[in-house]
């Protein structure tokens, strides 16, 4: 008589290395195989909605940062998009350059991290050394730009805060001309790596129109072959102006979207060559001084830059009442805030859709049927990053 | 533009008195229904060949305490095909529950169990709902106007008991909410003159 055989629970995180920050994940083993994945999610929950209806508009945008804290200007970019549509401000050309180049250079930061962390989750240590060296130089450009590495607080409706300080634009060129080089020798160490593709290759495949049902975005499902991206099919600021390509990978499985990454990471250093080429000189925030504040010097001379310095740092400015969804690329996907304003200077809803949360949600439907070994892979696969999931 | 327009024509046109209004704003058409035509409307707005909103970017609510019907439902919908978006809404009150569209979108299942967890509306036959977001145990709806900023409850680890414990919140300061309104421009008569 065959022995029953019990099924195992498996309680893996919330502190584990592979599980990319506080995931709780319960599997239902069969011997390796699992079974069931049921993600317990939240143990990073701020209630940064609850907070940003409580905030003025000003000081809702390092919420932001706290979300996707690999990439923070690309959400703040979409929260200023929200409030300028409503005011229907005119931003100025030099701002929409600046904060293309940034929302690059974040996608840059996100993919090196997830890449070579993905690397790391199957076994090889060398790719996170080599790439977390540039993400240094590139976090530097953040510090040079905003003051601080990570929580940069930058983009503003309207413009950026400040412009780039001298000599900067040079160096993110020197980074640029370098970088593609670090690219292939990252390729040299991954791409035809036996073991990373035998841990990668036909692992957690995703078909076309369950991407679509499971309301993947960005890379999860350019990786199932939906050419889709928001930078080309529903252009913001000067994405329109400027000329790059959009991966799409062919079998949907965890080596696709890896190889859709690093040719992402080649177009975003293209698209910031493009941006540094014809960043045009002029204003980087709006003249609108019911918005923007006025510099510094003007404050001293003029009693209206005064009152409107005093009121915006301490009112804030007013926002129609409307509601908007809008959305940008994020290097994770859609990320999406739906902005409803009573015309006070607080929004009266915020609500914030992040792509990481849509991605978790079909881990049941992924990990179904493979080993154990290979929930880091998939997860590592999925770009999850836990501020933006449980915001 | 004259796209979205002929869309939100044809949506029109094959619901007819489903839909009790609709516009498009801001690139994107919002349409009103009731309440119980939710899923024939999600499945005609998915599955036919002149709209095909594949994909189910959101679902949110929004709290109005002092309305009779207490939460807006609001669906939002993308077609890549198209590469148009489509916002649904409706009021519902409070204690009311929903059909949910787990069995169209499988996404549905955590943005429901969200709006559940942070507003406390219910779905049926939802296959799992439980909460989400907040922690083991939670009592209360978190994005509900009513529910204080600072929570109910804080949590520490405590040197006596060698665990970590619940306890009310106790703040040294109470949350400031400071009234910047302008004084001369604020004051709810001026407003009124000015707004004629």
């Amino acid at each position: 008589m065959a022995k029953e055989i019990k099924k195992l629970n498996l309680n893996f995180g919330p502190q584990h290395p592979a599980a990319h920050g506080v995931l709780r994940l319960i599997l239902q083993l069969d011997g390796e195989v699992v079974e069931k994945a049921d993600p317990h999610i939240g143990l990073l929950h701020r209630g940064t909605e609850k907070l940003i209806e409580n905030k003025t508009y000003t000081q809702a945008v390092p919420y932001f940062d706290r979300l996707d804290y690999v990439a923070p200007m690309n959400q703040e970019h979409a929260f200023a998009l929200a409030i300028e549509k409503i005011l229907k401000i005119n931003v100025p050309a030099r701002a929409q350059y600046i904060r293309v180049i940034f929302c690059e250079i974040g996608r840059i930061l996100s993919h090196i991290l997830n890449v070579t962390t993905q690397a790391m989750d199957v076994g090889a240590l060398t790719p996170t050394l080599w790439g977390f060296e540039e993400r240094e130089t590139l976090m530097g450009f953040y510090e040079k730009v905003s003051g601080s590495r990570l929580h940069a607080n930058y983009f503003r409706a309207g413009g950026v805060h400040q412009d780039l300080p001298k000599g900067l634009d040079s160096e993110i060129a020197e980074f640029c001309e370098k970088f593609p080089k670090i690219i292939d020798d990252l390729e040299t160490l991954l791409t035809d790596n036996r073991i990373f593709k035998q841990r990668n290759v036909d692992i957690g495949i995703v078909s076309k129109q369950d991407a679509l049902d499971y309301s993947f975005s960005g890379v999860m499902l350019r990786g199932s072959g939906v050419p889709w991206d928001l930078r080309k099919s529903q252009p913001y600021d000067c994405y329109e102006q400027l000329d790059f390509k959009i991966p799409v990978g062919k079998n949907g499985d965890c080596y696709d979207r890896y190889l859709c990454r690093i040719e992402e990471m080649r177009e975003s250093v293209n698209i910031i060559n493009q941006c540094l080429i014809n960043l045009p000189k002029g204003p980087i925030k709006t003249n609108d001084g019911k918005i923007s504040p006025p510099p510094k010097k003007e404050i001293k001379q003029s009693m209206e830059a005064l009152i409107h310095h005093f009121k915006l740092f301490t009112e804030g400015y007013r926002v129609d009442e409307d509601e908007i969804y809008t959305a940008v690329e994020a290097p994770k996907g859609e990320f999406g805030v739906y902005l409803i304003s009573d015309g006070s200077s607080k929004p009266y809803k915020c609500k914030i859709r992040a792509p990481g949360f849509s991605h978790l949600q079909a881990m049941d439907y992924l990990i179904k049927g493979h080993m154990l070994a290979d929930v880091p892979a998939v997860l590592g696969s999925m770009d999850i990053v836990f501020g933006e999931v449980d915001r | 533009m004259e796209n979205l327009e002929s869309l939100e024509k044809t949506i029109n046109s094959e619901l007819t008195t489903k839909i009790l209004s609709s516009k498009i704003k801001h690139d994107q058409i919002n349409i009103c229904i009731e309440e119980n035509n939710l899923i024939e409307v999600m499945i005609f707005l998915k599955t036919n060949s002149s709209t095909k909103f594949k994909q189910l970017i959101d679902i949110t609510a929004v709290d109005y305490p002092e309305k009779d019907k207490r939460f807006k439902m609001v669906y939002l919908l993308l077609s890549h095909e198209k590469n148009s978006r489509i916002k649904i809404e409706f009021d519902i009150k409070e204690g009311e529950i929903l059909s949910s569209l787990t069995s169209i979108f499988p996404s549905a299942n955590w943005m429901e169990r969200e709006v559940f967890d942070m507003y406390g509306v219910e779905f049926k036959d939802h296959p799992d709902l439980r909460r989400i977001l907040t922690d083991y145990g939670f009592k209360g709806h978190p994005l509900r106007k009513d529910f204080p900023l600072t929570g109910h409850n804080e949590v520490r680890y405590s040197e006596e008991d060698k665990k970590v414990i619940y306890e009310p919140v106790k703040l040294e300061q109470n949350y400031r909410n400071f009234d910047y309104e302008s004084p001369w421009e604020g004051t709810k008569y001026i407003k009124e003159q000015t707004k004629e």
